[in-house]
């Protein structure tokens, strides 16, 4: 009989993503709810030092698939993995960040299992010792909940929004036995971001700014951004006029984020845009133009120049913090 | 290289949602139906290729009648001929079932390379791609914003939070697209006359073996069982103040005391 939950936790260069211990903060919740055990996953190489840490987020158990055929991902590998740990191990459930890696591993997974997967979820609950997830579509503008069959019930929790809760458990630290099978996808170069600033879908507080930037200079919103520890953002206008790169894209093309903070500056709101980050828990628009269709979606708003406000709400900061 | 591109029909992103009387679908009256955005570029990518390395560039799509429209206009961007799997047995699939129809489908064709878009954006499901490839065991590549093809292999630059990761993989092989890969053309006026004489072919599941069962609501493993609109905002606060600074001052008063969230 299957039992438990299984929540995959994401690590990068032997650190766990922050997501990871959202997944397992989530799946300590819906393990109380089941009173069932909540066992973490982790795969990678040179991973069995920040295995314990798991525990500290409800972990009772901590599976380390440790090999150097983890050392990247890759999609067969981590699904053979961890397909043979679920047959091995029979949970009930199976919780995984929706990064872009776990949105692929659970997509790839739940197709190999032939099981029922709810992805992006921004709501996870049992009922009837059964998995039920919330889950937006089109973008957003319409909220579904999900029943899944057969066993283990996938779902993917989207980042940031699950809470972080601190409870330690015993976290037993199990590792296991890997055979990652033919690999036939290999990881040829990394180009990763080393600034260390806060990735923009993990970050709480997001600064970001429109075709109103009216130029690639963002060194006002960077400026707001760093001094709230948050990150950068932009539209598909700013993008496209080649002011801000891709990544930082938020829309429907774009990335979605879910920030406890959102500054939109010099953003019309089009319904693209809002697809992006109307899930964030408050907006503040700053927009010249008092009929900004933003203003409709913001908690707080200023109208007013960009170049004028942010600079401004920037000292406002300092000298709080001072 | 014979290139299938997964593509398909989704609501135009400027469509005003609304939950139909069953609770369980939306009203598709009104409904202006476009391609995919992310399906646009993958028929792009395609036909860059193509125009490379030579080949046929084919477009496959599950879905009703009108998806006929959304083949056409890849049709008269440049794509060589398209299928279309209409049958009412797959209303309500989930991504497992349309990805079995879809494999399906490919099993019966000849393929070097297969391109889709990283999410649908009706049911945002980023699921169906890596489920294909995962029946079809071939391998496959998420958000790919380049790619390059030599001696039967794909090398392609996966975009993940804060990096991306070159991957290589051998042929054939799956890959999404994900914005920045390319700028999708517009169908000319030539093109869209081409397009009318192009081969497009319609089948129903039991000519690709299928049982009804399988598929759609039947057969969905993951199933709706209540849709609802997002909780409501409740309308803000405009800030008016005589000066910058104070618009500001107040602004992060609020943002401390009320909301909590610096
Ligand atoms: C299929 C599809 C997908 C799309 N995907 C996305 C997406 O992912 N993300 C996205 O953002 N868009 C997306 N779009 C585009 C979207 O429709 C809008 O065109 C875009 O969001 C507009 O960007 P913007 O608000 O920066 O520019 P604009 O709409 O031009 O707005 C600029 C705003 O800046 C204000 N402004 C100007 N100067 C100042 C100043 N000094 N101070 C204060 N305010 C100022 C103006 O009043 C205006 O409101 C998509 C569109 C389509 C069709
Ligand atoms: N019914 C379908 N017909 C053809 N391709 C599809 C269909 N559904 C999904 N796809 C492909 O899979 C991608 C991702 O869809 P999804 O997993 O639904 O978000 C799309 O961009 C298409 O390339």
């Amino acid at each position: 009989m299957a039992e438990g939950v299984f929540a995959v936790a994401e690590q990068r260069d032997g650190k766990f993503r922050k997501i990871s211990f959202e997944t397992v903060s989530e799946g300590r919740r819906l393990a109380d709810a089941l009173g069932e055990d909540l066992t973490a996953v982790i795969l990678g190489q040179g991973i069995e030092g920040i295995a314990p840490e798991l525990g500290k987020y409800g972990a009772d158990r901590i599976l380390v698939a440790d090999d150097p055929a983890l050392a990247d991902y890759s999609s067969e590998g981590y699904t053979k993995v961890l397909a043979d740990l679920i047959g091995e191990k029979e949970p009930k459930i199976v919780l995984i960040g929706a990064t872009a890696i776990g949105k692929d591993l659970s997509a790839r997974l739940a197709a190999r299992l032939g099981v029922g997967l709810a992805m992006d979820c921004t709501e996870l609950k049992i009922e009837n010792g059964k998995l039920v997830a919330t889950r937006p579509i089109y973008a957003g503008k319409i909220y579904i909940e999900v029943e899944l069959e057969g066993t283990p019930q996938i779902a993917s929790n989207r980042s940031n929004v699950m809470e972080i809760t601190e409870v330690q458990k015993d976290g037993v630290i199990e590792k296991v036995s890997v055979d990652a099978g033919q690999i036939r996808t290999v990881v040829v170069d990394k180009r990763i971001d080393t600034s260390g600033r806060v990735e923009l879908t993990e970050a709480d507080v997001v600064v970001s700014g429109g075709r109103g930037m009216g130029g690639p200079d963002f060194s006002v919103l960077e400026e707001l951004a760093d001094l709230l520890g948050g990150a950068v953002g932009a539209s598909r206008a700013a993008v496209d006029a080649g002011y801000r790169p891709q990544s930082d894209q938020v829309g429907q093309t774009g990335k979605v984020v879910s920030p406890n903070l959102y500054i939109a500056c010099g953003i019309s709101g089009a319904i693209q845009h809002l697809a992006g980050m109307s899930s964030s828990k408050y907006i503040v628009a700053i927009n010249k133009d008092p009929e900004a269709p933003i203003f409709s979606k913001a908690d707080y708003g200023i109208v007013g120049d960009l170049f004028e406000v942010v600079p401004a709400i920037t000292a406002e900061i300092k000298k709080l913090k001072a | 290289m014979n290139i299938v591109v997964l593509l398909k029909q989704v609501p135009d992103t400027e469509t005003q949602i609304q939950i139909a009387s069953d609770g369980l679908s939306i009203k598709t009256e009104d409904i202006k139906w476009v391609v995919n955005p992310y399906d646009e570029f993958a028929v792009e990518e395609a036909l860059q290729i193509k125009e490379k390395l030579g080949g046929t560039v084919t477009i496959l799509t599950m879905g009703p009648k009108r998806a006929v429209e959304s083949i056409r206009t890849a049709l008269a961007m440049g794509a060589d001929r398209g299928v279309l799997i209409d049958d009412p047995a797959t209303e309500g699939s989930d991504a497992l079932g349309t990805a079995k129809v879809l494999a399906a489908a490919l099993k019966g064709m000849e393929y070097d390379l297969i391109i889709a878009g990283q999410r649908a954006v009706d049911d945002d499901g980023y699921q169906v791609p890596a489920s294909v490839a995962e029946l079809l065991d071939i391998p496959h590549v998420p958000f790919v914003i380049k790619e390059e093809i030599t001696d039967g292999k794909i090398r392609c630059d996966c975009t993940i939070e804060g990096g991306v990761l070159t991957m290589e993989t051998s042929l054939p092989a799956l890959f999404t697209t994900q914005k920045g890969i390319n700028e999708p053309r517009y169908a000319s006026l030539p093109g869209i006359m081409k397009a009318k004489k192009k081969p497009l072919d319609t089948k129903t599941i039991s000519e690709l073996g299928i049982d009804p069962s399988e598929v759609g609501t039947a057969g969905a493993k993951a199933k709706v069982v209540s849709m609802k609109l997002p909780p409501e905002r409740k309308p803000g606060k405009i800030i008016e103040a005589d000066s910058a600074a104070a618009a500001a001052a107040e602004l992060v008063k609020l943002l401390r005391n009320e909301a909590k969230v610096i």
